[in-house]
């Protein structure tokens, strides 16, 4: 009898142990749930208030007056295309020697290494080191030192899924072409990149997602500018700046275009991992 | 994963004995085509060493760029809690003690977090729901920082302030540690930014642990509940154990993100360079003293020390990242033996 109430005992202790901790772990998946929730609600109510057609046809304004984000939006689209362009075929190129040629040497493991590092290493360093480079020379900001830096973002994110999609692609099918006596420069361009082609492209999307939305790299790189300006080699207005500044500013008609601009960027970035995810799960090649 | 590096293996063996062959090809469409491959070869190599180049370049840059600020205050520079632009008086401590800080809150605060979450997806949600959940945690990481620096500065914060009295209250009246919660409930400050921080790391930290955990062998799990363990045991016994290596790099991994961010701290951590022992007061971390001060920087030693703190950042998160992945390739290389 006594055993047995020493055998409940235990047993309903570690119930009550395993209950408990499945309920805190639920708890904590909607503590996550409850946080993006509370952002993107107030990002769209404080977001839209502020939303309409000027602000995409008028330029950031002085204090106090209105205006849109025009320049901005132009300034951020143009630097994350160029940083983009620039970007993604030297990650490319990269990603395609880690996969197809990275088995032998030092090179490929050292490089693998080092990009999974640059990967997650701190973007404001890449602004910095963009601007001891290139700013300091030039001796002013500019669209260009913008460009370079977000490619410089680019580029490891596309290093790195370049080469798990090569290496999901089956060795079968590079030996085909290999064997109807393809070189290898063809069998890689034009059969496992092509086979591979959802998937680097999902890469691409959500490295566009990412420079989408970079603020660090592009403070002390093109800075912002007030007025409309194509000119490269200018300071150039981007929404992460802008709304940086507008933010802190203690001026209210600054603020609501910050939250403008900021419901802008997310979308802009949710709609495009979405994006990325439907495309690469729908194309996904099922060998 | 193996297979395909034996047979690239083999297939770039062959390589480079050709190029002296290829003098032998009779055909000229083919040797012309040989050194194409040649040429591709070498262009996606140098692509890849550029990466190196790329790393090189960046510790060379700061390394030039702080060379005044290393002459002008050695050693030093890392424990003097000055930052005096006025008499050029410059100190990396309370930056730095900011970021571990903050870190360290984030970590507090994420590593349980993440892991309720890590195994609610892969041992409690139902499987239509494993994905939705996934992805909307994922989004979590998608947001940019910016716009968690905006939240937290205009929405957090003030709510925040409305629970920091009770705080105080409560965890302010422990006798040593009490001391990390006494102020005025202002919402912003280093414990704020530790909270934001918190938020933007547990997707990173939850992706990875819960990719740790599936690789787990359903055998060894089922063995567990076949002896009559319960969900929680199981998970705590087995799996847990079984990727601890994994779980350490995730963690790592969060840590290096969370060390490094920097526009979500610069909104709410309130960039004061003092030191202070409590949490409820404004600090400054190294990559918030960056963004706000770096395009003002007036002289040469101000913005030279500014670019040391950029050095010494970046230093602290590549020994954090090359710590994690190492773990997780470590991880990796287990998986591979055990399977």
């Amino acid at each position: 009898m006594n055993a047995s109430a020493a055998f409940m005992s235990l047993y309903s202790r570690r119930l009550w142990i395993n209950r408990l901790n499945l309920a805190v772990s639920r708890l904590t998946m909607l503590l996550g749930l409850f946080w993006l929730g509370w952002l993107l609600l107030t990002l769209f109510e404080a977001g839209f208030k502020a939303l309409g057609p000027a602000l995409f046809f008028t330029m950031t304004p002085p204090p106090g007056a209105s205006g849109g984000l025009s320049n901005a939006i132009a300034g951020s689209l143009i630097m994350a295309a160029m940083g983009t362009l620039i970007g993604t075929p030297i990650g490319m190129m990269a990603g395609i020697y880690l996969a197809e040629f990275g088995s032998r040497g030092w090179l490929a493991p050292v490089t693998r290494f080092i990009n999974d590092i640059l990967l997650s290493a701190p973007s404001i360093v890449v602004g910095l080191f963009v601007y001891e480079v290139y700013v300091i020379h030039t001796r002013h900001f500019s669209a260009w030192a913008g460009t370079m830096a977000l490619a410089l973002i680019v580029i490891p994110v596309v290093i790195r899924t370049t080469e798990n999609m090569l290496r999901l692609v089956p060795d079968s099918l590079r030996e085909a072409a290999a064997a109807l006596g393809a070189p290898q420069w063809k069998v890689i361009t034009l059969v496992t990149v092509r086979a591979a082609k959802a998937g680097i492209i999902t890469g691409i999307l959500l490295a566009v997602a990412r420079i989408g939305g970079e603020t660090a790299p592009l403070l002390f790189t093109a800075l912002n500018n007030q007025f409309w300006s194509l000119d490269l080699n200018q300071p150039m207005a981007n929404l992460p700046v802008v709304i940086f500044q507008f933010a802190m500013s203690p001026y209210e008609n600054w603020q609501h275009l910050a939250w403008a601009g900021a419901l802008i960027i997310t979308l802009g970035v949710l709609v495009l991992n979405i994006l990325a995810r439907v495309f690469f799960r729908n194309k996904t090649p099922t060998y | 994963m193996s297979g395909v590096a034996d047979t690239m293996d083999g297939l770039s063996r062959t390589d480079p004995g050709i190029s002296p062959v290829s003098k032998s090809i009779p055909d000229a469409n083919l040797r012309n085509q040989h050194r194409l491959d040649l040429l591709f070869r070498l262009a996606t190599r140098l692509f890849a060493f550029l990466v190196l180049l790329l790393l090189a370049g960046i510790i060379v840059s700061l390394l030039a760029g702080s060379l005044p600020a290393l002459r002008a205050f050695g050693p030093g520079f890392l424990t003097s809690p000055q930052w005096n632009p006025v008499t050029e008086q410059f100190g990396a401590l309370v930056p730095i003690v900011g970021t571990l800080v903050t870190s360290f809150i984030a970590l507090l605060i994420g590593i349980p977090v993440s892991f309720g979450i890590a195994l609610f997806l892969t041992e409690l949600s139902p499987i239509w729901l494993r994905r939705p959940l996934g992805t909307a945690i994922e989004l979590l990481a998608a947001i940019p920082s910016i716009i968690y620096g905006m939240w937290g500065l205009f929405v957090f914060a003030p709510a925040f302030s409305q629970l920091q009295p009770w705080l105080t209250a409560t965890l302010g009246a422990i006798p040593l540690a009490g001391m990390l919660f006494q102020g005025p409930p202002m919402g912003i400050g280093v414990l704020t930014a530790g909270i934001i921080l918190a938020i933007m790391v547990i997707p990173y930290i939850a992706a990875v642990m819960r990719d740790v955990f599936e690789v787990v062998p359903s055998v060894l799990k089922e063995s567990a509940y076949a002896l009559g363990s319960t969900t929680w045991e199981v998970v705590w016994n087995v799996v847990l154990p079984y990727t601890k290596v994994g779980v350490v790099g995730g963690v790592m991994l969060g840590l290096g993100r969370a060390l490094g961010e920097t526009m979500a701290v610069t909104f709410v951590i309130g960039n004061a360079h003092k030191l202070n022992p409590s949490l409820m007061m404004p600090g400054n971390s190294i990559a918030s003293a960056l963004a706000n001060e770096f395009t003002e920087a007036v002289g040469d030693l101000y913005g030279s020390a500014l670019i040391e703190l950029g050095l010494i950042l970046f230093l602290i998160t590549f020994v954090v990242l090359a710590l994690s992945k190492m773990l997780l390739l470590r991880l990796g290389r287990m998986e591979g033996q055990k399977t």
